[in-house]
């Protein structure tokens, strides 16, 4: 490429663009479906039901420790459909690029979409490119949708949590929220902390074929973190949700952070966790599962859906009093993913 | 870490819990005169673990709370000055000013930074050579010092951008206030950790001597809180006030004597206003005559009007213990959280948000 930066013409639809496109988004993203390069996508279809999602990804900085905005792109339309039980297939890529952009930069991007998409086993059959002038949009954003197919007749949603199942969580919590808020200018803590972005289809798989009637609901705790998401199921499920602080899993080095930065990591973004309402009588099997892999070595019971304070979330503190979790308002951090 | 969790064990709180208990035969009501100790209660849930009998009254130690409309009406027209960044830490931004905040006038344009450190401010400053950078200095005597710090540290630098607009307020002045008003009825203070940390125990020494009343300074953690409650209450049902420590481990008698240093070299105590306490002579701090050129309401010649809180918001009489937030007529229907009429809805360190967040 003789640019070296992106210019407004790489979105003019023109050379430069095609250009962009052949060079860096094709062989990278290398699939059959994608080299046709026809308007849409042709895909072979199955009856049944899709499971279709879409996001967009504006995080800053862009490059993190464990990630940069492209895996977080592909991994996060990913999970998303993963968490209604469906097996995620096709992606599209919409960018957005400030005029000024580096396309070294751009190139690491979208290695790492693909590397992602490779590793979650999805294919980006389409996508777009758009450049705008400087300052009309901070350096790039990227939009993800993707669909999957729901195996069988899986019911996984928000409403069927009931007392008695118990409330799974795959790992520590606070970690990418933390790490995108220390990597954030004027504030770099020399502490230890890593984005925890991945993709949790195949985990969800297996954790499904290990109990495939006792999993009835599946989230994935990105923004407004484990807490907006029990409050969430709870609203949506009638039913009321009881968790304990002592067993709540957080990394030593994040918590401290969250201390010295007067943050609660129950309200911090996570990008490679879920939360799982499962049946008591699995919960054993289910949690064997997520720990035999890595994704889901910290996995824990962080509690239970309780028949008490309908719609609520409840926490038993550590020292054995008790308070409401609430729902985030007006965000701790502002635009972390 | 391990430093802090003995002081998060559950046995040792339990015990303290059920001395308190049993010390507890009578009404008492204790004031955690600190935000950060109200949060500090509310999210450990340590109210469940106290008998009835012990009412524990938020005070007005939430820096963003007892900031004045007048003040954040100020913020805002430095906000809006030209070729200005305004610098501020995260929790003022919701707050409301009269017909705006500042997170209201970010989104309209104005350059607002949020800022975590007074050091990030001055890297601001630095880096805008040909723009104001105004600190907007909010808060108590444990940030005092910092802000003095950047004060002198821009004086070395000969950096000619940078200024504080000085709204810090003193914690004993307002104790010695609040025990003047009436409808306030208290019978014992928790006195805040990290102010005390600076200004030492003997900072209190002639408010306890002029009104024998329990006095104990506080950490953060729920098995201090829950020792300086129990003091508390075993000198309330033994008629024995004293000025105690229970924070040894972090507060001293003298207290940060650099601290203070840094602190007096910059200020100079001034009479302040407070939201909900009125105008209390010495209980706030300005910037001495030596350092004018870094105070920006004399940069930029800015004289706060008077402004009137929002009508109907009991912020200040929740603020002197003289209302709970669900007193508030307000309070869940037109103030909350999401949209909120006071600054204690909004802070983090908010009585009536402590009581929407954890409490409802
Ligand atoms: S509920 Fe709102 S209006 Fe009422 S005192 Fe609290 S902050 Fe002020």
């Amino acid at each position: 490429m003789k640019n070296d930066t992106i210019v407004l013409d790489h979105g003019s639809g023109g050379l430069l663009s095609h250009e962009l496109t052949e060079k860096i988004m094709l062989p990278a993203f290398d699939n059959d479906v994608l080299s046709r390069l026809d308007d849409s996508a042709v895909i072979e279809s199955q009856k049944g039901r899709m499971a279709f999602s879409t996001d967009s990804f504006v995080v800053d900085p862009l490059f993190f420790p464990g990630g940069n905005i492209g895996d977080l792109a592909v991994n996060g339309t990913v999970n998303d459909i993963a968490m209604s039980g469906a097996v995620p297939l096709y992606l599209s890529a919409g960018l957005i690029i400030e005029e000024g952009f580096a396309i070294r930069d751009l190139e690491a991007i979208i290695a790492s979409m693909a590397a992602a998409a490779r590793q979650a086993g999805v294919s980006i059959v389409a996508g777009d490119t758009k450049v705008v002038p400087r300052g009309a949009a901070d350096k790039l954003f990227i939009n993800t949708s993707g669909v999957g197919w729901i195996v069988g007749d899986l019911e996984i949603n928000a409403a069927n949590a009931r007392a008695g199942d118990c409330v799974l969580l795959s790992g520590t919590m606070a970690d990418h929220g933390m790490t995108i808020l220390n990597q954030r200018e004027g504030l770099t803590f020399d502490a230890d902390v890593k984005s925890d972005s991945a993709a949790l289809n195949g985990l969800v798989a297996r954790m499904l074929s290990a109990a495939p009637d006792g999993i009835r609901v599946l989230r994935d705790p990105t923004r407004g973190g484990v807490a907006t998401v029990l409050n969430e199921i709870a609203l949506a499920s009638g039913a009321g949700i009881q968790i304990n602080e002592s067993s709540l899993p957080v990394r030593k080095s994040v918590s401290g952070l969250c201390e010295l930065l007067g943050i609660d990591p129950l309200y911090a973004a996570n990008e490679g966790k879920l939360i799982a309402i499962v049946d008591r009588a699995c919960a054993d099997a289910v949690l064997a599962v997520l720990r035999q892999d890595p994704l889901g070595a910290d996995a824990c019971i962080i509690g239970q859906v309780t028949a008490d304070h309908p719609g609520r979330v409840v926490m038993e503190t550590a020292i054995g009093g008790r308070r409401i979790v609430d729902m985030l308002i007006g965000g701790q951090l502002p635009r972390i993913c | 870490m391990e430093h802090t969790e003995q002081y998060r064990d559950g046995k040792l709180c339990a015990s303290l819990a059920g001395q308190i208990t049993s010390m507890c035969t009578e009404d008492m009501r204790i004031m955690e005169v600190c935000g950060t100790h109200t949060v500090s209660i509310f999210r450990h849930g340590i109210r469940t673990l106290l008998p009835r009998s012990l009412s524990l009254i938020s005070g007005p130690g939430c820096p963003v709370c007892v900031t004045d409309q007048a003040e954040l009406d100020a913020f805002i027209e430095i906000a809006n000055m030209p070729d200005t960044i305004l610098a501020t830490f995260g929790d003022l931004m919701r707050v409301p000013a009269t017909g705006s905040s500042l997170e209201k006038e970010k989104a309209r344009g104005k350059d607002i930074r949020m800022v975590y450190s007074t050091m990030d401010a001055l890297a601001l400053a630095r880096a805008n050579p040909d723009r104001q950078v105004v600190f907007a200095g909010v808060g108590f005597e444990t940030t005092a010092p910092t802000i003095a710090a950047s004060i002198l540290a821009a004086h070395a630098e000969n950096l000619s951008n940078y200024s504080v607009y000085c709204a810090h307020k003193l914690v004993p002045p307002a104790l010695e206030a609040l025990m003047g008003l009436s409808g306030v009825e208290i019978h014992g203070f928790l006195l805040p950790g990290h102010v005390s940390v600076i200004i030492g125990g003997q900072a209190y020494a002639s408010f306890f001597e002029k009104h024998r009343i329990p006095c104990v300074i506080a950490g953060f953690e729920p098995a201090d809180m829950l020792m300086g409650i129990q003091e508390l209450t075993e000198m309330i049902s033994s008629n024995t006030p004293g000025l105690e420590n229970a924070y040894g481990r972090a507060v001293s008698w003298q207290g940060n004597p650099r601290a203070q240093k840094v602190m007096d070299r910059v200020f100079k105590t001034a009479n302040a206003r407070w939201r909900g306490l009125g105008e209390i002579a010495k209980s706030g701090l300005s910037i001495r005559e030596e350092f004018a050129a870094f105070d920006a309401a004399r940069r930029f010649s800015i004289d706060p009007r008077p402004a009137a809180a929002p009508a109907g918001c009991a912020c200040g009489e929740v603020l002197t213990g003289r209302c709970l937030p669900p007193d508030c007529r307000l309070y869940g229907t037109a103030c909350t959280p999401a949209d909120p009429l006071g600054p204690c809805m909004v802070s983090s360190e908010g009585t009536c948000a402590a009581y929407w967040k954890y409490n409802r």
